[in-house]
């Protein structure tokens, strides 16, 4: 590893603390999601690799996070929103508790879209997760367009969806979760 | 300092950094010292991380994780109530309502009984201290710390 790339990641690492970050790479810069396997409410098993094709906005939640329930209604406003257009929501829980505590959380929130029950495995995959909600738009080819530690801008991950779906690609802002990935 | 230390101090402080200290510690609470039947206190020092809360031990919302201290082994000693600290009401971005919670440096207080056929000599109360702890846009995954009190039967 270079020292400049460990520098980099110190750096981001200690922004994470602080709790919010935010990536918006170019798409020639971006990284692969990892996949993963996990199952949904109805105990079928999803696997992040079958939305290739599509747009993905991955949120990671929990039940006792307060900045989740701002995020949730927006998501199921952009599923109802886009899902004609190529675009999907996955939740994904991290509730220790499963879904006893998850399902009528979905009920009580009118959750439109897909949520899956999170893992240690997955949560290591996406950089720890450490801070809820934790939030990633995924490309059309599998890649992280954008990555979100803490309550986000409804207004910027609407925007990098729908540059997403149109298939162009943002440079800018630096942050940490992506760096922290274990992508290919 | 070779280029081999920087790296590793660097990827330590990364990986560190990254999973982030405890948002909550607790000090060292005054040892306990009394006769049988006595009743005797402590207070349990804490301290929030700067820029972080943690819930109250009443939260208004039903979805928060309450701060909560539960004895695990008391020993010669008979366990009481906790005495949890007034809490602040703030408003945050995140919630419609305001919050209950705890930040800065506040003290809980235990409260015990010497059991009246305790044998003089030391101890040591074990307790959990469960927590949650957010800021103003993240919540971090619930918690449980250890919380040691010594104690002497005189």
């Amino acid at each position: 590893m270079r020292l400049s790339a460990v520098l980099a990641t110190a750096l981001l690492a200690t922004g994470f603390v602080a709790g919010c970050a935010k990536k918006q790479p170019s798409a020639g810069a971006r990284k692969t999601a990892p996949n993963f396997t996990l199952k949904d409410s109805e105990g079928k098993e999803v696997r992040l690799a079958d939305y290739r094709g599509k747009v993905v906005l991955l949120d990671f939640w929990a039940t006792w996070c307060g900045p989740c329930r701002i995020e949730i209604p927006w998501f199921s406003d952009m599923e109802r929103q886009k899902k004609d257009k190529g675009f999907a929501v996955l939740g994904v829980s991290m509730d220790d508790d499963g879904w006893k505590v998850v399902k009528p959380f979905m009920s009580e929130m009118k959750m439109n879209y897909r949520v899956l029950l999170g893992n240690d495995q997955v949560a290591k995959d996406y950089g720890g997760l450490d801070a809820l909600p934790t939030t990633f738009v995924i490309d059309r080819d599998g890649k992280i367009a954008f990555a979100h530690v803490g309550l986000a801008s409804r207004k910027d991950i609407d925007a990098v969806i729908d540059d997403a779906l149109r298939g162009s690609g943002n440079s800018g802002r630096v942050s940490l979760p992506s760096l922290l990935l274990n992508t290919r | 300092m070779p280029r081999r230390t920087i790296w590793a101090l660097l990827a330590g402080w990364a990986l560190l950094s990254a999973q982030g200290p405890d948002r909550l510690t607790v000090g060292r609470p005054e040892k306990l010292v009394g006769k049988r039947n006595a009743s005797v206190q402590v207070k349990i020092p804490l301290t929030v991380q700067t820029g972080f809360h943690v819930n109250s031990n009443q939260p208004l919302e039903e979805y928060l994780i309450p701060l909560k201290l539960t004895w695990t082994s008391t020993g010669a000693l008979q366990a009481g109530a906790v005495d949890y600290p007034k809490a602040s009401i703030e408003k945050f971005e995140f919630a419609e309502m305001p919050l209950s919670i705890y930040s800065g440096s506040f003290d809980v207080v235990a409260h015990f009984k010497v059991a009246p056929n305790a044998s003089a000599g030391p101890g040591a109360v074990t307790g959990k201290l469960r927590y949650q702890a957010c800021n103003d846009r993240a919540c971090f995954a619930p918690k449980t710390i250890d919380v040691t009190v010594v104690y002497q039967v005189e």
